[in-house]
């Protein structure tokens, strides 16, 4: 058998968002499931087009329990020294004197909540990530400047070479092109 | 404005608008003007003598810490009664200055205010800049500086923890994590734009140093919508953040019994007051920044417009601080108060605290006047008076409240010295050495907010015809 390149999916170029959101709905119209679009800027309503899987746990939850993780810290970190560890009498106030222990929880929140949406949403998005097949794509450079692209995957069930290329040039894109994996 | 007025003040031609967005603007024209900043433009020796100019400056702030590491605090004109001096009013004048940033690009964006898009990354970057500057002056301030870590709850062999009572406590946990908050919001941020400049870039080297920091974003839709949800959290948080760390900042006053720190108008009075400052220092650097960069059609006279407008709102609100102070110190009946308040007025400092209210109350009501706040190197003026204002405000605070308390006999003055200069200016060093890098490296517009921008724009103009 002769070695062909293994193809990772066809990459549609495109000049406008509206395009974009265009050519991905009647992709998904048309049965695929398995695509990408890749913008210079978030396009509002593209991901309820394209991602066909949700988070197990969205970023809003990791962020809550990162943030309610820092509350408790803060009050532990704050309860223990101050009760236990080092207990001292500051002007007759109780050792647990709670409300002096506010401003470090909400501290503590913020800091915890912060991080959690940040790494969160790199580990989510599978970042970083160096190498990925859509670089391969000739024009994908545009991607980060004036350029969307839809790229719809091969191990999309419905994926057929010719079939699939013939639909993306019916979306009237400026350029169909393979995508080497 | 008056056209022609206009054409005095910018020599070459340039695009003055009233939009947030000059006319024709596409998104590679966004993109590649931002990004061939840093990619394509040579080094200019503007750029070149300024951060020569800085590192000199930087130099200063070496050999002053480096003094006060050596010999000790004893250098600065700090001694009892007034043990706080400009370390601490350097501090809180930074930190103040840092809160604009994290204003504009988490409060307006919460607020879907579009005139942020242009200016929020290098406001975020002095932001970050100005908070690492505040950040040496306690840490000097300490005598001790070695020690530091005596503040963290750590378990030491001496069995001794921090006190958590104490507002000094919560402010090393206010700062570091408005630091870090402040640095993982700007990078976020960044990660598109650099992902930009590694498409855009001509050498190998500069491809793969963008390439590593960018983590290989590749702006797909699945990543944008837990990048946008990412942006908006982080937005969600900062806003309270930014508002609890001077609270957290002016507790340290108020937690004391000291006459003219001890009131509960502090909190709000210091977080206005932070936000005035720190318009002023953006209005600072985006006045030149729009200048030698020609990012007029970017920096818009919308933005210094609405810049004017929050320098002056906030201006009112410290106005108001300042008179409600003084009137509680002679409604309240206290002896010391009314004291203090007639010390700040006829005392020592007297003159101090009436350039202090020139430069905060009388002089930004100009800021009243449209001409004023659309004619750029006025309002360049403007923040530099401001500027020195709240500086003297922070000093009139800590100084006249210190150096004459309860006891006459307990009462002395405070002279700084050359090494307490040499301490201050140094930090500006630092300052402007970041910020000059910044320029550089860094591009210094969000273009991937510009081109959504320029998206919205666009359908604006769409829907109106």
């Amino acid at each position: 058998m002769a070695k062909v390149p293994a193809l990772y999916g066809l990459m549609a170029e495109f000049e406008t968002p509206e395009q974009l959101l265009e050519a991905a709905q009647r992709s998904r119209d048309d049965g695929y499931r398995r695509m990408d679009a890749y913008s210079p800027f978030a396009v509002e309503g593209l991901p309820e087009i394209v991602v066909s899987s949700h988070d197990k746990v969205p970023l809003a939850g990791i962020v809550l329990c990162g943030g309610l993780t820092g509350t408790l810290t803060g009050l532990v970190l704050q309860w223990y020294p101050n009760v236990v560890g080092y207990p001292l009498n500051i002007g007759g106030k109780p050792y647990f004197s709670w409300p002096s222990f506010i401003p470090i929880m909400f501290e503590l929140t913020i800091l915890f909540s912060a991080l959690s949406a940040v790494f969160g949403m790199i580990i989510l998005n599978d970042l970083p990530q160096p190498y990925h097949p859509v670089f391969n794509a000739p024009r994908f450079d545009l991607a980060s400047r004036d350029r969307f692209f839809l790229c719809i995957e091969t191990r999309d069930p419905k994926f057929d070479i010719d079939r699939t290329k013939d639909f993306l040039i019916g979306l009237d894109p400026v350029d169909v092109t393979e995508v080497e994996s | 404005m008056d056209p022609a007025e206009n054409d005095k003040l910018t020599s070459t031609a340039v695009v003055e608008t009233d939009e947030v967005l000059g006319p024709g603007q596409t998104y590679r024209s966004v993109s590649d003007r931002v990004s061939d900043m840093v990619l394509t433009w040579p080094i200019g020796y503007r750029w070149a003598a300024g951060l020569a100019l800085a590192l000199g400056l930087l130099f200063m702030l070496n050999v002053a810490l480096g003094w006060v590491f050596t010999v000790g605090v004893g250098v600065w004109g700090i001694n009892i009664p007034v043990g706080w001096g400009f370390a601490i009013t350097n501090f809180v004048w930074w930190i103040g200055i840092g809160h604009a940033g994290t204003l504009i690009s988490a409060f307006l964006l919460l607020m879907r205010q579009k005139w942020r898009t242009s200016i929020n990354r290098f406001a975020e970057a002095m932001t970050i800049f100005a908070v690492a500057c505040a950040g040496l002056f306690p840490l000097a301030h300490m005598g001790r500086p070695w020690l530091f870590f005596w503040l963290l709850p750590y378990p030491d062999t001496m069995g001794v923890w921090p006190q958590f009572r104490s507002p000094l406590v919560w402010d090393v946990f206010a700062v570091s994590t408005y630091l870090t908050v402040s640095l993982v919001f700007w990078y976020t941020g960044l990660i598109p734009d650099l992902a930009t400049l590694r498409d855009r870039a001509k050498k190998r080297i500069t491809k793969i140093i963008y390439g590593i920091v960018s983590l290989g974003w590749r702006g797909s839709a699945e990543h944008w919508s837990r990048y946008e949800m990412c942006s908006l959290l982080l937005a969600g948080l900062s806003t309270p953040l930014v508002v609890s760390v001077h609270t957290v900042v002016s507790f340290d006053f108020t937690i004391a019994l000291v006459p003219g720190w001890h009131s509960t108008i502090f909190p709000p009075y210091f977080v206005a007051g932070a936000i005035y400052s720190g318009f002023a220092m953006v209005l600072t650097l985006a006045i030149p920044l729009r200048k030698y960069y020609h990012l007029e059609d970017f920096v818009t006279m919308k933005h210094l417009d609405f810049m004017g407008k929050v320098m002056l709102a906030t201006g009112l609100v410290v106005a108001y601080a300042y008179v409600m102070e003084a009137f509680m110190a002679f409604y309240s009946g206290n002896t010391f108060d009314r004291y203090m308040m007639m010390n700040r007025f006829t005392g020592p400092y007297a003159k101090v605290f009436w350039t202090l209210i020139f430069c905060n109350l009388v002089g930004p009501q100009v800021l009243w006047f449209s001409k004023i706040r659309r004619n750029p190197w006025v309002l360049f003026a403007v923040s530099l008076v401001v500027q020195t204002g709240m500086w003297l405000e922070r000093f009139v605070i800590i100084v006249t409240g210190l150096h004459r308390d309860f006891l006459p006999s307990s009462w002395g003055m405070f002279y700084p010295t050359r090494w307490d200069y040499m301490t201050f200016l140094g930090t500006l060093g630092l300052f402007f050495t970041l910020f000059y890098l910044f320029i550089r490296f860094l591009p210094m517009i969000a273009i991937h907010e510009l081109r959504d921008l320029v998206h919205k724009t666009q359908h604006e103009k769409t829907a109106a015809h």
